[in-house]
């Protein structure tokens, strides 16, 4: 064996080994919004002038709009988008509606909304091309299942302990199955909520744990005769649907004013009521 | 014949030899623990390397994974047995309809060649979903309905096409003159194979076999995808939790521990067993 290649090779190894790259810098800025007192109706810099323009994607479904109209005010997203308006000091007429596609809605860029209101969770990555506003409904598990399974009429949580029951991998769902519901029987978890969407049609598992948004878009597009069983008790997580506007929008701060205030005096909580809970999504005891 | 004496020439032979072998072993091990001893201090002196360790190597982490990982493995290693019993069977049932011959077994040829063909060329993951989601979704009464049946029948299918062109390459490597002779001592056609082809075909593939068996063992874990929780479907539940990659490597480790025992285990008992012959084995 030739030494003096061998020590040359290890000598390589090394100097590559700790020459390795230092870390880099990880900064952050913090975005400052202006809370200044300025949210009386004529103060606030608006798309067009003596309207409040809102956008969302079509069509717009239930609970969160009726009737493909955003326009009727009925519908959970509907009402809140009328009663920030309101609190804004805009009549109902003054409220304009757009269609704004999902994607479009908070892609950077200028916006030809004031704001855009369509079940948008708010994030960290997101906020770097768009502003939120405070988030106007906390996102709640569910559980789903198909007309006639043995889960379908169940009131309480405590009931579901007997039941098969799927989540997918990784979420706050598998969490509140595993925490909130304690099954006895080891829950199925799936890479995807489609593959435990196949497996509840094919009868494997009586149930999915899904967040509530998902959960009714399942029970209506995605099964025959879903059924929403009910809302799980609100756990710690804090995943919230906020309004999108525009990049440095001078009227964040106002909406998210008018937000906080409909959430202070319990108005979000009745209009979660009125379109959610009696929607076909039960609170379970 | 006592007193017989090595010549010095035959001495000096022999001290020569071991100065040599005493120096590579010497010159073995300084290279092994330099090596080792730079990597660590090369790969313990990378700047990321506190956070890889805290990431990966978590000692406390990792032993509270364990519980949970273990009990996934413990479904792996349930199916796996379970599926290895049926795939020997099957596979040497599919390797033996191969290789009978006479025209009367043309159907049986040409099913077995079919099957291997198919179930060797899809993907392990397509069978998977297709008996797993596929099966319970025709609502067929009577047929089981659970994920890991389906799954284990994947696994099967799957594995029985590899292990019977294993099994048939051992049984084609039997000399045509081991046939010839057992049929001229009057073993019939079935005895032959039973006595002569089968025992030593068995022998001869038996490495390979075990191959297949290993790499079950780790393909067991892709009947999660249908939804039960294996030693890697929990560890991956435990990582999304605080996206600590620890209990995957908790996982690796119980697996390779598990596969060590059973390969030496296997080698211990084809030595005692004289399997190592006919083809060579220690001399």
């Amino acid at each position: 064996m030739n030494l003096r290649s061998a020590v040359a090779v290890l000598a390589t190894l090394v100097v590559v080994a700790v020459s390795a790259c230092a870390p880099e810098d990880e900064s952050s800025g913090t975005p400052s919004p202006s809370g200044a007192d300025a949210c009386s109706k004529d103060k606030l810099a608006l798309k067009t002038a003596g309207a409040f323009t809102v956008g969302t994607d079509k069509p717009a479904y239930a609970p969160w709009f009726t009737d493909d109209d955003p326009a009727n005010g009925k519908g959970y997203e509907s009402a809140v988008t009328y009663a920030v308006a309101k609190s804004l000091g805009f009549a109902e007429t003054e409220v304009k509606w757009q269609t704004v596609q999902f994607n479009a809605a908070f892609a950077p860029g200028p916006k030809k909304f004031d704001l855009d209101v369509n079940q948008i969770s708010i994030s960290e990555d997101r906020r770097k091309a768009v502003d939120f506003s405070s988030g106007y409904y906390d996102v709640r598990q569910t559980v789903i299942t198909t007309a006639g399974s043995k889960i379908a009429d169940v009131k309480s949580v405590a009931e579901l302990a007997d039941a098969k029951l799927g989540a997918q991998v990784g979420t706050t769902s598998y969490t509140s199955l595993r925490d909130v519901i304690k099954p006895k029987q080891t829950p199925a978890v799936y890479d995807t909520n489609d593959l435990a969407v196949q497996a509840l049609k094919n009868k494997q598992i009586d149930g999915i744990v899904v967040d509530l948004p998902t959960g009714f878009y399942m029970t209506a597009a995605q099964l025959d005769n879903g059924k929403i069983v009910g809302q799980l008790p609100a756990g710690g997580q804090a995943e919230q649907f906020g309004f999108v506007l525009e990049k440095g929008s001078a009227l964040t701060a106002c909406v998210s004013k008018a937000v906080d205030g409909l959430k202070a005096d319990g108005t979000l909580a009745k209009l979660q009521q009125q379109y959610l809970t009696a929607e076909g999504a039960p609170e379970l005891s | 014949m006592s007193d017989w004496q090595p010549s010095a020439l035959q001495l000096e032979r022999l001290a020569y030899r071991r100065r040599r072998t005493v120096r590579s072993g010497v010159i073995a091990a300084v290279s092994t623990v330099v090596l080792v001893a730079l990597l660590a201090v090369g790969i313990g002196s990378t700047p990321g390397w506190p956070r890889v360790r805290e990431t990966f190597f978590n000692v406390e982490r990792g032993w509270e994974a364990l519980p949970v990982v273990a009990q996934g493995l413990w479904l792996n290693v349930r199916v796996m047995l379970v599926c290895a019993v049926l795939i020997v069977v099957l596979g040497l049932t599919l390797a033996i309809m191969r290789t009978l011959r006479g025209p009367i077994f043309f159907p049986l040829r040409i099913f077995a060649a079919a099957y291997t063909d198919v179930f060797r060329g899809l993907p392990l993951l397509l069978v998977i979903f297709l008996l797993g989601f596929g099966v319970p979704a025709l609502q067929l009464r009577g047929l089981p309905n659970e994920a890991v049946i389906w799954g284990g029948a994947a696994l099967v299918l799957t594995y029985s096409s590899y292990v019977a062109e294993v099994f048939r390459a051992g049984i084609e490597s039997i000399h045509p003159s081991q046939r010839a002779a057992a049929r001229s001592l009057g073993l019939s056609h079935r005895q032959t194979l039973r006595f002569v082809v089968l025992p030593q075909a068995v022998r001869r593939v038996m490495p390979p076999l075990l191959n297949d068996f290993v790499s079950l063992q780790k393909d067991s874990g892709l009947i999660a995808v249908l939804g039960v929780i294996d030693a890697i479907r929990a560890a991956q539940l435990e990582t999304a939790e605080d996206f600590n990659f620890t209990p995957y490597v908790v996982a690796g480790i119980l697996f390779v521990a598990l596969t060590i025992p059973l390969t030496r285990l296997t080698d211990w008992v084809a030595r005692r067993q004289g399997w190592y012959g006919g083809g060579g084995g220690p001399v």
